[in-house]
C-alpha cells in the first residue's frame, strides 16, 4: 500500500484540491487524537478534584470507614471492601455458569438452530440497561430469595459471610444481580474464543481417542484460555463499574459489616447516592473514591489488553 | 473384541455423561433468569400502557392515586441521545478514518487505539462525574449547572469508543484494491475516503453507531448527576440548558419510591426502553446477517 501511494506523491494536482486533502487529513488525526485527550482529562479532573481530600487523608482513606460530613472525616473502606468483594463473588458465580453455557453452545449436543437461538438470546440481553435491571431485582429477585436468605442466616450463621439477619437489600442479591448482568458478557466472549480454536486441534484428540469432554477439558480450553481469561477481566471491570442495578438493590449503607446479608456499599453506588448534594470537602472525598475506581478499572483493563496481546492464539 | 464396541458403563463414558448434564444445568441456570426478567417486563410494564402515559407530565410522588406520564422522560432521551450522537458520531467516524486510512501502525496510532479500549472499559459514572466537574460545577455553559447538554455530553463520552472501534472496524474490511483503483485514477485521498472506501463500509459502520446509540439511551449512571432529572413539558430550546429528564433516570427516581403508583411508571418506562433497545438491537442483526449474505457473493 505505502509503495504504491508514494508513486503518486510527484504527481502536480491543484492547489486547492492538495490543501483540501491535507485540511482531511489533520482533521482527523485531531479528531483521533480527541480519545487520548478525553481519557488524559479524566484522569487528570479526577485527580486534581480529589487533591485536597488526597492531601488531607492520604492513604488512610482506604483503610477507615468513617464517612461523617458533619464531623468532615471521610474513609471509604466499606465502599472500597463492597466494590471488590461484590465483583470478585458474582466472577466466581459467573465464569462457571458461563463458560458452561459457552460450551454447551459450541459443542453439538442440539441442533445448530438452538444453539444459535440460545446464544443471540443472550447476546440481546447484554443490551438490557442496567437500571431495568434494578428494577426487576427491586421488585421480582429480593421477594423472591427473601425466604432461602433466612434459611441461609438459620443454618450458616455462624459464618461470617452470613452472620446478619436478613433485612430487605443487601450485598449478595447485588452479587446475583451482577452475575445476570455478566453472564451475556463472559458467554459471548467465551463462545467466541472456542469457537476459534481450530477444528483440527479437536479431530486430532478425538483420533487419539480421547473423549469428549477430556478433548475440551485437555484441548480445547487451555487454546481458549487466553481470550476467555480476557472476557473475564473485561467482565471484572463491568462489575466494579457498575452503578445502576447495584445501586438500587445494596441498600446502601456505609456501616462496615463482614455480612453479605446486610446493606453494602460499593464506590460507583456511593457516588451515585452522595454526588448530587455533596458539598464542601464531601465532594473532595467522592472524587478520591472516584479516582480509587478508576484506577481499579483501569488496571484490570490494561492488564485484559496486554494478556490478549502476550497470549493470542498462533494457529 | 469388546473394545472396539461403544461401552456405557466405562468411565469415560460415565464422565462424559455427567459434563454434558453439567453443561446442560449451566444453560438453564443461565437462561432462566434472562427469560423471568424479558418476560417480567414486558408483561408487567406493557400492562401499563395507556395513551395518557405519552402525553402527560409525571406528577410528583405522594399523589397516590395517579402518576401521570412519561412525556417528558421520553422526549428527554431522544434529545439527550441526540446531542451524544450529534457530539460522537462526527469524531468518532473521523477518529476512525484516522486510524483505518492514514495511519501506518506507528506508536501514535497503537496508543489511540489503546486508549479506545481503555475508555470503553472506563466505568460510565466516571464519565458522569468528569462531565460534573468540568462542566455542570463550573457552570462553564452560560451559567447553567444540571442540564440536557451536559448529559448529552456524558453520554457521547461512552458512544465514542464504540464510533471509533466500529468505524475502524469497518473501514479495514474494505479491500484494498478498491483505493488503488481509486487513486490510480487521480482521485485525492480525501475524494477516495469519502467517496469510495466510507460508501462501501457504510452498512457496517452504521450497524455499529446504531447499536452504540442504543446501549447510551439506556445508561443512566451519567445522567443522574448531569442532566438530573425534570417533571415538566420541554417546550422549547432553551430547556436545553436546564435540568431535563430522561427515561433511564424516570426508572432509577421511580423505583426507588414508596408509592405504587410510580413504581408502576417506572415499570412502563422500562417496558418502552428495552422494547425499543431489543428492536433496534434485532433489527441491526438482521440487517447485518443480510449484508454478510450479500457480500460473500
Amino acid at each position: 500500500m505505502e509503495e504504491k501511494l508514494a508513486l503518486f506523491k510527484n504527481r502536480k494536482r491543484f492547489g486547492i484540491e492538495k490543501n483540501i486533502d491535507i485540511i482531511f487529513k489533520n482533521t482527523a488525526l485531531v479528531l483521533s487524537s480527541f480519545v487520548a485527550i478525553i481519557l488524559l482529562g479524566i484522569v487528570l479532573v479526577v485527580f486534581f478534584q480529589s487533591f485536597e481530600s488526597f492531601s488531607r487523608y492520604g492513604l488512610k482513606f482506604l483503610v477507615t470507614s468513617e464517612w461523617n460530613p458533619v464531623k468532615d472525616e471521610y474513609g471509604a473502606f466499606t465502599a472500597i471492601y463492597g466494590t471488590l468483594i461484590t465483583s470478585f463473588l458474582s466472577l466466581l458465580i459467573t465464569i462457571p455458569l458461563g463458560v458452561g453455557t459457552a460450551i454447551f453452545i459450541t459443542e453439538d449436543f442440539v441442533p445448530k438452530v438452538f444453539r444459535e437461538i440460545i446464544g443471540s438470546f443472550v447476546e440481546l440481553l447484554a443490551a438490557i440497561p442496567s437500571v431495568v435491571l434494578g428494577l426487576w431485582a427491586i421488585f421480582v429477585m429480593e421477594p423472591f430469595f427473601r425466604a432461602s436468605f433466612v434459611f441461609l442466616h438459620n443454618f450458616f450463621g455462624w459464618v461470617p459471610l452470613f452472620s446478619t439477619e436478613p433485612t430487605g437489600r443487601n450485598s449478595l442479591l447485588a452479587i446475583l444481580i451482577l452475575v445476570v448482568m455478566l453472564l451475556p458478557i463472559v458467554t459471548s466472549i467465551a463462545r467466541d474464543s472456542l469457537n476459534q480454536v481450530p477444528k483440527k486441534l479437536r479431530n486430532a484428540s478425538y483420533g487419539i481417542g480421547a473423549s469428549r469432554w477430556k478433548t475440551i477439558f485437555s484441548v480445547i480450553l487451555p487454546a481458549a484460555l487466553s481470550g476467555i481469561m480476557a472476557g473475564v477481566l473485561l467482565a471484572l471491570g463491568r462489575a466494579m463499574g457498575e452503578t445502576m442495578a447495584v445501586t438500587m438493590i445494596i441498600g446502601n449503607s456505609n456501616a462496615f459489616s463482614w455480612s453479605l446479608l446486610s446493606p453494602g456499599y460499593t464506590i460507583s453506588s456511593m457516588l451515585a447516592n452522595q454526588f448530587g448534594e455533596a458539598d464542601g470537602s464531601q465532594v473532595s472525598s467522592l472524587f478520591y473514591a472516584a479516582f480509587v475506581l478508576m484506577i481499579l478499572s483501569l488496571v484490570v483493563n490494561i492488564f485484559a489488553q496486554w494478556l490478549v496481546k502476550k497470549f493470542s492464539l498462533k494457529y | 473384541m469388546n473394545s472396539l464396541f461403544y461401552q456405557k458403563n466405562s468411565s469415560r463414558n460415565i464422565g462424559d455423561k455427567v459434563f454434558t448434564s453439567l453443561s446442560l444445568i449451566c444453560v438453564v441456570i443461565a437462561i432462566l433468569p434472562l427469560i423471568f426478567l424479558v418476560t417480567y417486563i414486558l408483561i408487567k410494564g406493557g400492562a401499563q400502557i395507556t395513551p395518557e402515559l405519552f402525553t402527560l407530565e409525571p406528577n410528583p410522588p405522594g399523589d397516590d392515586l395517579d402518576a401521570g406520564g412519561i412525556n417528558p422522560a421520553l422526549i428527554g432521551t431522544l434529545i439527550i441521545t441526540t446531542i451524544a450522537s450529534i457530539i460522537a458520531i462526527p469524531v468518532g467516524v473521523g477518529g476512525g478514518i484516522y486510524l483505518a486510512e492514514y495511519s501506518k501502525g506507528g506508536p501514535f496510532s497503537r496508543f489511540i487505539r489503546f486508549g479506545v479500549n481503555v475508555l470503553a472499559g472506563v466505568p460510565s459514572i466516571i464519565a458522569g462525574v468528569f462531565i460534573y466537574a468540568l462542566i455542570v460545577s463550573t457552570k462553564i455553559l452560560f451559567g447553567s449547572m444540571y442540564s440536557g447538554l451536559a448529559g448529552g455530553m456524558a453520554l457521547s463520552i461512552l458512544m465514542l469508543p464504540t464510533v471509533i472501534k466500529t468505524t475502524d472496524e469497518g473501514l479495514k474490511l474494505v479491500p484494498n484494491e478498491l483505493r488503488y483503483a481509486s487513486l490510480g485514477v487521480g482521485a485525492s485521498m480525501y475524494t477516495t475516503i469519502l467517496k469510495i472506501t466510507l460508501p462501501s463500509a457504510f452498512r457496517s459502520i452504521a450497524t455499529g453507531v446504531v447499536l452504540g446509540i442504543a446501549r447510551a439511551a439506556g445508561e443512566t449512571a451519567p445522567l443522574i448527576f448531569t442532566a438530573l432529572f425534570s417533571y415538566y413539558y420541554i417546550t422549547g430550546f432553551g430547556d436545553l440548558f436546564y435540568e431535563m429528564g430522561s427515561l433511564a433516570v424516570l426508572i432509577y427516581n421511580f423505583a426507588l419510591e414508596p408509592y405504587d403508583a410510580q413504581n408502576k411508571l417506572a415499570w412502563a418506562a422500562s417496558f418502552i426502553l428495552v422494547l425499543s433497545i431489543l428492536s433496534v438491537n434485532i433489527f441491526s442483526r438482521i440487517l447485518a446477517a443480510f449484508t454478510e449474505k450479500t457480500k460473500r457473493v
